[in-house]
């Protein structure tokens, strides 16, 4: 693999140490420009902890951080709570820390699909709006880098994957590298890039596949969790799903290699597929 | 004009309520009440230093509600106390110091009502320039800040990862407190600060629809609740500090009537209206 250029942020086995134990220790990641980097695993597993390494909100007690110069970021955080004392109109809060043009506030609130709540106040959203709202803000800043915590919170699951497009949209169009935290690989998978799979320290990571499938990432979710997550993949995967004996399987190999070989499915499915399929005939030999 | 002492209090009342409104928004938005009790108690305390040492009185109480500040600061880090617990240890106990070293110098004679209600009936032509050329600054200092700090206000750490460094706007809002509580101490007393930066501010919620437009009107209405309440205290012959007090109060629940919302009766509250009732009450 050929070494990528200056990455925006780049965390070298950094740690945090908090009231005698370590919250999140040894996380060595980075995000490129144009780049999804999403981070898994369960509660208190240190995921936002690591997030807010990359953004510098917590200086690491061990290793490094290391942010682009110049680079200019957004943040959606996991949680933000608007006092009722607090008078905040939607086109205010786009402007929350940053000077934003009317164009594009306007155009941020259009793909989000808010330009009608724009003299609304923040308190008086929904969760699912004020998703979206945190969202369009973010993206009206044009960030380099854009660190989502949990997204898509309180938004039905048809709009989660809108919002899921909507966060592959940015990318493209602005070519920013994006840190998303999710607690469900389910449907991050298909936007996503990278995987990184925390337990207090990376336990996984690797392309969405290959970390679905490692014994690694099934044993903090269990194995349910991991083949549910494969079988949903496969219905994505157009060149798998024709021929049911393939996919069969494959499943079988799935268990058994990818936590070795998860860079196979970075290539395309027709070189794949008779190489697993070869691979595990020797399995069965 | 600046010869009778009503148009010198007037002057001084108005001067410390278009400071304490913009202010008191913060007070009121980070849910500081009790951290601007805690900065005015101490200002007895600062009193008393000015006696003992023979300094300036304002300067004092600057200082010591600034320390007070700091001191704060660093007990939440160390975090062994909750922040009101913090906040009520360090109120009262310089209150206390400050009443105790008070007595203790006999030779000093001082109204000590005129520190905890205020004595804005006999301001003179120096506390006006203290408080307008105060004012103004505080009021400068806040501009510059007040990006980062209402950003900070809405989310500290949203703040911080995009770039605003709310630690520093945080620790200058802190100095302004200090200042703003050395320079009204006059007008309403220590005991009567906090009113003047909260209730103003309270009453101004209502009507405002950003947080810009909240912090005008929050220094408008204090305004008016000087002007009144000094105008009651002439004519009904009662303190003025207190009256002023009773006249935000006044205005507050004026603002809390249904009467000024077109679609009806729902009073301001946790959780009031809908954003169209509002827009409807704004004027």
């Amino acid at each position: 693999m050929p070494k990528k250029p200056e990455a925006l942020a780049t965390l070298e086995s950094a740690g945090i140490h908090r009231a005698g134990r370590w919250l999140v220790r040894g996380v060595s990641m980075s995000v490129d420009a144009g780049e999804i980097v999403t981070l898994i695993g369960p509660n208190g597993s240190g995921k936002s902890t690591t997030a807010k390494m990359a953004l510098g909100i917590l200086k690491p007690d061990e290793g490094s951080v290391i942010r682009k110069t110049g680079l200019r970021v957004a943040y959606v955080p996991q949680k933000l709570s608007v006092d009722w004392t607090m008078p905040l109109t939607v086109s205010r809060f786009m402007r929350l820390t940053g000077h934003v043009s009317d164009d594009e506030a306007n155009s941020a609130m259009s793909s989000t699909g808010i330009s009608h709540l724009a003299g609304a106040e923040v308190r008086n959203l929904s969760g699912g709006e004020f998703q979206r709202v945190m969202l369009a803000r973010a993206m009206a800043r044009r960030p380099g880098l854009l660190v989502l915590d949990e997204p898509v919170q309180g938004v039905d699951f048809t709009g989660e994957i809108a919002l899921y497009e909507l966060i592959q949209r940015i990318r493209d169009e602005m070519n920013c590298g994006i840190l998303l935290i999710s607690h469900d690989l389910h449907v991050v998978m298909a936007a996503t890039d990278r995987v990184i799979c925390l337990n207090g320290h990376v336990c996984c990571s690797g392309t969405p596949t290959a970390v679905a499938s490692s014994a690694e990432y099934k044993a903090l979710f269990g194995a349910r969790a991991a083949s549910s997550l494969a079988v949903y993949e496969h219905h994505h995967d157009h060149t798998h799903l024709p021929d049911g004996r393939v996919r069969h399987a494959d499943g079988t190999v799935t268990d058994h290699c990818h936590s070795e070989d998860g860079h196979h499915h970075d290539h395309d499915g027709h070189e794949h597929e008779p190489h697993g399929h070869n691979r595990e005939a020797k399995h069965d030999a | 004009m600046l010869d009778d002492f009503f148009t010198r209090a007037i002057l001084a009342g108005i001067g410390v309520a278009l400071v304490t409104g913009p202010l008191g928004c913060f007070i009121v938005w980070r849910r500081l009440a009790y951290f601007g009790d805690t900065l005015s108690h101490a200002a007895l305390l600062g009193v008393a230093l000015a006696f003992l040492f023979e300094i300036n009185i304002t300067l004092a109480v600057f200082a010591v509600s600034a320390c007070v500040s700091i001191a704060l600061l660093l007990l939440q880090k160390r975090a062994t106390l909750s922040a009101d617990a913090l906040l009520g240890l360090l109120a009262h106990s310089a209150l206390a110091l400050g009443l105790v070293a008070l007595a203790f110098m006999t030779w000093v004679r001082m109204d000590l009502m005129g520190f905890l209600f205020g004595d804005i009936l006999a301001v003179s032509k120096t506390d006006i320039a203290v408080i307008w050329l105060g004012g103004v600054v505080v009021l400068a200092i806040l501009a510059a800040i007040w990006r980062p700090l209402f950003a900070a206000t809405v989310n500290r750490e949203l703040a911080e990862a995009e770039g605003m460094n709310p630690e520093r706007a945080n620790i200058i809002f802190m100095l302004l407190m200090a200042a703003v509580i050395a320079i009204s101490m006059k007008i309403v007393g220590v005991l009567l600060i906090t009113a003047m930066l909260i209730i103003p501010t309270a009453a101004a919620r209502r009507f405002a629809a950003g947080p810009e437009q909240m912090a005008v009107l929050a220094a408008v209405i204090g305004a008016i609740a000087v002007i009144g309440g000094l105008f009651g205290s002439l004519e009904w012959d009662t303190p003025a500090g207190p009256s002023i007090v009773v006249a935000a109060l006044c205005l507050f629940v004026l603002s809390i009537l249904p009467v000024f919302s077109r679609a009806g009766a729902k009073p301001a509250g946790p959780d009031s209206g809908s954003p169209r009732a509002q827009k409807g009450a704004r004027p």
